[in-house]
């Protein structure tokens, strides 16, 4: 199919004698698509295979736009647009907030519709913090500026690993309207979390992962409807929408 | 949020305070050390025939060697401080390019600023093949990059060795700066390219400091250093930036060659002591800080020179080991170095 954006298939992937990704297959369209799985079960490994972060070395094959990326360095895959939100938020605490945004490349901040100015506007708060450190900066706030950082890359693809760990619930919440409104203004997607109700709320499509694999492909709606799948594959106990 | 600067507290304790032995210790050694050296210097009074108008050329002499010791460590600051490669090479590097800009000056008959900005090409250009050769591909392998970089520096000594002599050798200095100083005071005067190179050294932390703390470069250099494959991901060619800062670092190195070649001289040997002495400047510093290394340098100009001249004469051997006294010391106090950052 043409519209998707990102193609996964065979993905192979080992943590020493460990193996994480199981010829894991999977394809990511437009708009928005949630991965969704237990803890261990290959989630956050699969984000850095596709954003080609080593180890693990992963065999198989990624196309984005139909272009292989699979053992492309990690800048190459973000220049091609591929912006991450990594999980654990990866500030880095020597620079400022403001620093986190002049650092990336003008090439990248000017492709597109996302400048320094944009990030700003969607998070005055940052706005408010420009100068200080971001190691002082709060969970929420490092959040904001981890997706700050990655639209600046103006990506085609949005990646975004855990994004509500550790967030308090006010916060989650706010953090899934910001990507309603970036999905409805047309950012391709891809979120992987463990928290089922942020997923739901903001992926259409849902890919659940069990040991590697994709188990199940669903929708939001049918994975909620669907109380037996949630406690099969995720071992919760069912959500209400 | 309220969670997580409640946790952001946490993580940075603070230890009670306890009678800090060593650290007492330290800096009553280097109070007694430097109420010795004032009691000569100002034994018999401030007039001409005094101790004084010694101790202030012995004073610009250990500022002046303080210049040569911050060029050669702030190259050391940026590969070993910030980039984590333990490149023992360094001293190597500097000595490469006191030879080069040697034979450029006296046989070639070149001017000594073009000399000395071919000497650091030269310089950096070594360093980076070094690196691109040996050296990213044992990124974090502490103990591989010491045995490498020890095994180049042995070659680059002994082909220096070959090439240009034992013999110790000096460089012309530019011809505005080859003429003494007067100081103005005891009749006194001092020699301009010493002056010189004190001036150097302060451009060389200034631009440093600047290009850190307000380019892009800077600001990609310390973001791939706190988290080289995150600065990846965000579209940044990593270790293209880290050649570059290699080559940087290098090319420092051989500019402080070119310094003490012109200042003092050029011998086989002096690879080693200035490595040990950028080393000492760069942790006493604290790894990868700038003022750090600048303060380092100072101390260990001083204490050189104060050692030498105000030791008492039978102790006067002793005064290259007050080096390491001044390294034990100041890490008893700090065991990171001054200004630096426990990892």
């Amino acid at each position: 199919m043409s519209e998707q954006v990102l193609e996964i298939s065979g993905l192979d992937a080992h943590y020493g004698s460990a193996h994480v990704l199981n010829a894991l297959s999977a394809s990511v369209g437009q708009r928005s698509t949630g991965i969704v799985g237990r803890n261990g079960m290959g989630k956050s490994t699969l984000c850095k295979a596709i954003m080609g972060i080593t180890p693990p070395s992963a065999r198989g094959s990624i196309t984005l736009d139909g272009e292989e990326i699979l053992g492309r360095p990690s800048y190459d895959i973000c220049r091609r647009g591929i912006a991450y939100v990594p999980q654990g938020r990866r500030i880095f605490p020597s620079l400022t907030t403001d620093e986190h945004l002049r650092m990336l490349s003008r090439s990248l901040a000017t492709r597109g519709q996302w400048t320094v100015d944009a990030v700003y506007d969607l998070y005055p708060r940052l706005a408010e913090r420009r100068k200080v450190s971001a190691a002082m900066l709060s969970g929420g706030e490092q959040q904001m500026l981890a997706i700050g950082r990655a639209l600046l890359t103006n990506p085609k693809l949005l990646l975004m690993d855990e994004p509500s760990e550790g967030l308090a619930p006010a916060i989650v919440e706010q953090l899934t309207e910001t990507c309603r409104t970036l999905v409805a203004e047309g950012l391709t997607l891809l979120l992987v979390e463990q928290n089922l109700g942020m997923a739901t709320a903001v992926a259409d499509r849902l890919l659940v992962m069990v040991h590697g694999e994709v188990a199940l492909k669903t929708t939001s709606a049918a994975l909620l409807a669907d109380t037996d799948a949630q406690r099969r594959y995720l071992g919760v106990e069912p959500t209400a929408a | 949020m309220a969670i997580q600067t409640a946790a952001a507290r946490r993580s940075t304790p603070r230890p009670r305070a306890r009678l800090p032995v060593a650290a007492t210790a330290a800096v009553l050694v280097g109070a007694l050390g430097l109420l010795g050296v004032l009691l000569q210097a100002f034994d018999k009074g401030l007039g001409t025939e005094g101790n004084v108008p010694t101790f202030i050329l012995i004073t610009l002499n250990g500022l002046t060697l303080a210049g040569l010791y911050f060029i050669s460590a702030s190259g050391l600051t940026l590969i070993f401080g910030l980039l984590r490669v333990t490149n023992l090479a360094h001293g190597a590097l500097f000595l490469l390019g006191g030879y080069v800009a040697l034979q450029l000056v006296q046989d070639a008959g070149m001017n000594w600023w073009l000399a000395a900005l071919l000497a650091m090409a030269a310089s950096g250009l070594v360093g980076l093949v070094v690196h691109q050769l040996f050296l990213r591909w044992n990124q974090g392998q502490d103990l591989r990059q010491a045995l490498i970089t020890i095994a180049v520096s042995l070659i680059l000594a002994d082909q220096m060795l070959a090439r240009f002599g034992a013999t110790p050798t000096a460089i012309a200095p530019p011809e505005f700066l080859a003429q003494p100083l007067s100081l103005g005071v005891y009749d006194l005067s001092y020699p301009r390219f010493r002056i010189a190179m004190l001036v150097a050294a302060l451009a060389v932390g200034l631009l440093f400091w600047l290009v850190y703390t307000r380019t892009r470069v800077g600001m990609v250099v310390r973001a791939g250093v706190d988290d080289s494959q995150m600065t990846s991901a965000l579209g940044v060619n990593v270790q293209k930036v880290f050649a570059i800062a290699f080559f940087v670092g290098s090319a420092l190195a051989g500019l402080g060659g070119v310094f003490a070649g012109t200042a003092l001289s050029l011998a086989p040997g002096q690879d080693q002591s200035f490595l040990v002495s950028a080393l000492v400047v760069v942790i006493v510093g604290g790894m990868g800080s700038l003022g750090g290394a600048a303060l380092g340098a100072l101390l260990l100009g001083l204490v050189d020179q104060y050692a030498g001249a105000y030791l008492p004469a039978e102790y006067a051997n002793l005064s290259a080991l007050l080096t390491f006294v001044l390294l034990a010391a100041i890490l008893a106090v700090r065991p990171t170095g001054l200004f630096g950052k426990a990892r």
